[in-house]
């Protein structure tokens, strides 16, 4: 299956925010982070989640294939980079294609910039920097053999449905043992509806 | 590979080994030194208590060490009426010094105070018991660990006769049922997560016991959600479950014990019935928790302040205390007991003397054996060694009344830290001359006369001990700036200028360390075989250790004994008391401060990091959806000190009879405007967890003072994100708030 990859345990997550601080200190993002710390049960539980790019394999990367300057590069291990700053014309097409809402826009700069996996850090094995820190494990890089060995019977995800289309993801989540198959990113359903909470 | 990679180590960049200067849990991490010798990073260290993790704190605190805000030339003044001047080293230290002499001439010694800190290393808490008792003369000495785990301490010696914890944090992984009562692991120390979540991993049952749903408790197999300040009752009652249902382990009782008949007969008058009344929690909770601690095959119980920071907070961990003996879970891998300490050095702290009724090693200072020991590695006479002196509350008491009547504060804010905070105030005011050592102008500081510019961590070496007793040695990773001293220098400088020059003639740490080895050594606190060449090689040592070739003692009791000359447990006899602030029609429900994840003590380091603060801008007041208010609504907090108003975070997370207030403000949004100076009587730590309050609405919410950061701070302002509007935030602060927008 998938090769070394982050995977998402939002079970595991403290919303600690130690992730996000982590991209901060990357050598690529110019101190700047690229991770969204969400709360999906907000008012009823601390629950919470960070996404980090999913790095799209099928369809491959929806934010690399509508971009117009092709600025989005894909590296043959399946890591989408963030744009490339020679070609990126800041059109936010990315941003508008990404199913999961990672990629961000510098307005300023004009440029797209998102988590290309610290290609500048796996690239020489060590894992990413977010992994690398997270206090709890909710963020783990490895293969889902070493996540398996650490966590035996641990489920994942790598597939998640948006209406009638399905995206297979790089980064995979750690589901509950019984759903493999969540409608929405994060492992979580829609919990609260114009302040209604539809799960009751 | 990319062959065209830039490269910081080529860039002459190096990694310095050292330690966060935050928790105690003390993670391993690299200091990125640049090639001019500036700390300007952090890169995470496999270390082996926290294996590369760090926490956001942990990652920011490298941003404190050249932070615009820091302290470079002494400050002075004559009187508070007058605006602080940047003054020489030599003329802050002759005025501190003829205040001093003034005072103490006029009014005695003990009427001049020092009190220091539980995040100084390990040497410079040995200097400041050491600088008190030897250059003031002064039995009045004690540091701010006396508002961190001193009731944990306490009980731990008087049922074991050793205060530390009695296991490795790698322990947790071996056990079959872990509670955590009080703690609220995920943002106090979240590092440590790793450890509860690995023994989830293998099956253990996780119990929590705390009047919030925090992120631990969220995924508990049981979360007591119990009322503030009725920990006793609730152990006293499992213990009673665990008797009743015949789940003891009197072999163990038997042969490692004392006092079980009269715990056991307290522990009958606490039925669950009883006991769900008082705690407020279901009666078949305290069951199932008896049953799964004491059916398991290994179980730790961990706490924290939840349960310290009480008028009870010695008996509340003396009845975690009895519950481990009673179901022999002791001295095992994998059973036993800890406590999470809050401040970097809050074990090592207490260890050396800077408490006020303790000398170096844990000897007691009203110990005649004791204090001769120490006079002769001090080389003073026994009648010149000060009596016990009084706890940090209790001084600031005695200033009110004007019986100290000056103070050195080293490495502690107690504007924000200690309870009532009027009269933290009214007591620092009275002061005739009040110096502080610090590294940036904390709000104490701010109420000096002379403010004394002094090292950060990385700018020093040293050792600390973290909450599993092991020492961990710091090591310096740049020079200070021009004009700042290390805390070791100014107190060997005062020493040498109030004439006790020959007792302090320390050129470093190192110098230092050694003579506390020496003073520690053959006590129950024996440090005398750890070594900084041997701290550097390994991943730190447990004390005791008594020889330069013992491997240390990571785990207490293996042998089954204690360290009580009969080498028994004493167990101790609990009974529940109500808070010292009683409820009323006015004061209704029950206020309880604690720590948010993105700042640490009194914020005086972490409120002026750019990330932090983002993160986590300002307080919030915690409350139940029952009471009608809307998130983000403005609500007043009363108590029987005052009032102060907060944004609410209304969540289902809290007990609707419970408001929660993290306390890392000064006023006017300051937690410690509102609680209690109430003291536990044995370890005299404040009533922090637990008093009376009601919430009303409120017109506005404060205006809150920007947090104190100076031009430049080191601030990374967010991205903008485009995929859709800025939404508004939902939730007065970081936590309920998405990063998006």
């Amino acid at each position: 299956m998938m090769g070394r990859t982050i995977f998402i345990d939002p079970g595991r997550c403290i919303g600690c925010q130690a992730c996000v601080s982590a991209c901060r200190e990357c050598d690529s993002h110019r101190g700047k982070s690229m991770i969204h710390l969400d709360y999906t049960d907000e008012g009823h539980s601390v629950a919470s989640l960070p996404t980090v790019c999913m790095h799209c394999e099928d369809p491959v990367a929806p934010c690399a294939e509508v971009c117009p300057a092709d600025a989005i590069l894909v590296t043959a291990d399946g890591v989408v980079q963030q744009a490339d700053t020679t070609r990126c014309i800041g059109c936010a097409n990315c941003v508008n294609a990404c199913p999961f809402g990672v990629p961000k826009i510098d307005l300023g700069a004009k440029l797209q910039m998102k988590c290309n996996l610290c290609y500048d850090r796996t690239a020489y094995g060590l894992a990413p920097m977010c992994a690398t820190v997270c206090p709890t494990g909710a963020l783990f890089y490895g293969t889902v053999e070493e996540l398996q060995a650490e966590r035996p019977g641990v489920q994942v995800a790598d597939t998640f449905t948006f209406g009638r289309s399905e995206v297979r993801t790089g980064v995979a989540m750690v589901v509950p043992a019984d759903r493999v198959r969540w409608p929405v990113p994060g492992g979580l359903p829609v919990v609260e509806i114009n302040g209604k909470d539809v799960r009751r | 590979m990319p062959a065209d990679r830039w490269r910081a180590d080529q860039d002459g960049e190096t990694l310095v080994p050292t330690h966060c200067c935050f928790c105690g849990v003390q993670c391993g991490m690299y200091l990125r030194v640049d090639r001019g010798g500036k700390v300007f990073g952090v890169e995470p260290r496999n270390h082996d208590i926290n294996r590369m993790r760090l926490c956001p704190k942990g990652i920011n605190a490298y941003q404190q060490v050249n932070h615009p805000d820091r302290l470079t030339a002494p400050l002075m003044r004559r009187s508070r009426d007058e605006d602080f001047r940047e003054v020489s080293w030599d003329e802050a230290l002759d005025f501190t010094v003829s205040e001093i002499r003034r005072i103490q001439q006029s009014h005695g010694n003990d009427a001049f105070g020092l009190l220091g800190g539980a995040s100084l290393f390990s040497e410079k808490t040995y200097l400041v018991g050491k600088f008190a008792r030897v250059a003031l003369k002064s039995r009045h000495v004690d540091y701010n660990g006396r508002l961190c785990m001193v009731s944990a301490a306490g009980a731990n010696k008087l049922a074991f006769g050793i205060d530390r914890a009695g296991n490795p944090f790698s322990d947790i992984l071996l056990t079959d049922c872990l509670l955590i009562a009080g703690s609220n692991v995920g943002e106090c120390f979240p590092v440590m997560t790793q450890y509860v979540w690995g023994a989830r991993d293998r099956g253990a049952i996780l119990i929590v016991v705390d009047p919030r749903e925090t992120a631990i408790a969220r995924t508990a197999d049981i979360h007591v959600a119990l009322r503030p300040g009725t920990d006793s009752a609730f152990f006293n009652s499992v213990l009673h479950v665990v008797v009743e249902e015949g789940l003891t382990d009197e072999a163990y009782l038997a042969a490692h014990a004392t006092g079980w008949e009269e715990v056991k007969a307290k522990a009958a008058e606490y039925p669950p019935a009883r006991a769900a009344e008082i705690c407020g929690v279901p009666a078949e909770q305290i069951v199932q928790v008896a049953r799964a601690f004491a059916r398991a095959p290994k179980a730790m119980a961990w706490h924290a302040r939840g349960i310290e920071h009480h008028s009870q907070g010695v008996e509340n961990c003396l009845s975690v205390i009895n519950l481990c003996t009673a179901t022999g879970h002791l001295g095992r891998p994998g059973a036993g007991y800890g406590t999470l300490t809050g401040q970097g050095n809050g074990q090592g702290g207490r260890e050396h003397g800077q408490k006020a009724d303790l000398l170096p090693g844990g000897r007691s200072i009203m110990n005649e054996e004791h204090r001769r020991q120490i006079c002769g590695i001090w080389g003073i006479e026994e009648s010149e060694l000060p009596p016990a002196g009084t706890s940090m509350m209790e001084m600031v008491w005695q200033m009110q009344r004007r019986e100290i009547r000056g103070l050195i504060g080293i490495c502690n804010n107690p504007f924000v830290s200690l309870p009532n905070y009027a009269v933290v105030k009214e007591g620092y005011d009275a002061t005739e001359f009040h110096a502080q050592l610090d590294f940036f102008l904390s709000e104490t500081a701010a109420n000096a006369h002379v403010v004394l510019p002094v090292t950060t961590w990385a700018e020093d070496e040293g050792v600390m001990a973290n909450a599993e007793a092991r020492v961990v040695k710091h090591n310096k990773a740049q020079d200070p700036p021009p004009g700042v001293r290390t805390d070791t220098w100014v107190m060997c400088e005062l020493a040498r200028r109030l004439g006790a020059g020959d007792k302090f003639a320390f050129p470093d740490s190192r110098a230092v360390f050694d003579e506390l080895r020496i003073a520690s050594a053959g006590t129950v606190n024996d440090y005398y075989g750890i070594t900084y060449e041997r701290l550097e090689e390994t991943g730190g040592i447990v004390w005791p250790c008594p020889s330069t070739d013992h491997p240390g003692t990571p785990r207490l009791f293996e042998d089954g004994r204690t360290y009580h000359p009969d080498g028994k447990i004493h167990l101790q006899v609990v009974e529940w008391h109500s808070p010292m602030d009683p409820y009323d029609d006015e004061h209704p429900m029950s206020l309880t401060t604690g720590r948010t994840v993105a700042h640490f003590l009194s914020g005086n380091q972490t409120r002026r990091l750019g990330a932090l603060v983002e993160q986590t801008p300002r307080p919030w007041a915690e409350i139940h959806p029952s009471h009608g208010f809307r998130n983000g609504e403005p609500v007043r907090v009363v108590t029987r000190r005052g009032s102060e108003v907060f944004p609410a975070l209304v969540t289902e997370a809290i007990r609707p009879d419970t408001v929660f207030v993290p306390y890392h403000w000064p006023v006017p949004t300051a937690a410690n405007a509102l609680t209690i100076d109430a003291l536990d009587p044995r370890s005299k730590i404040p009533e922090y967890k637990v008093c009376a309050c009601r919430i009303e609405h409120a017109e506005k919410i404060d205006e809150v003072p920007a947090p104190p950061v100076a031009p430049g701070h080191v601030a990374y302002p967010e991205t903008q994100v485009s995929r859709t509007d800025p939404l508004p935030p939902t939730s007065p602060q970081g936590r309920g708030t998405s990063e998006r927008g």
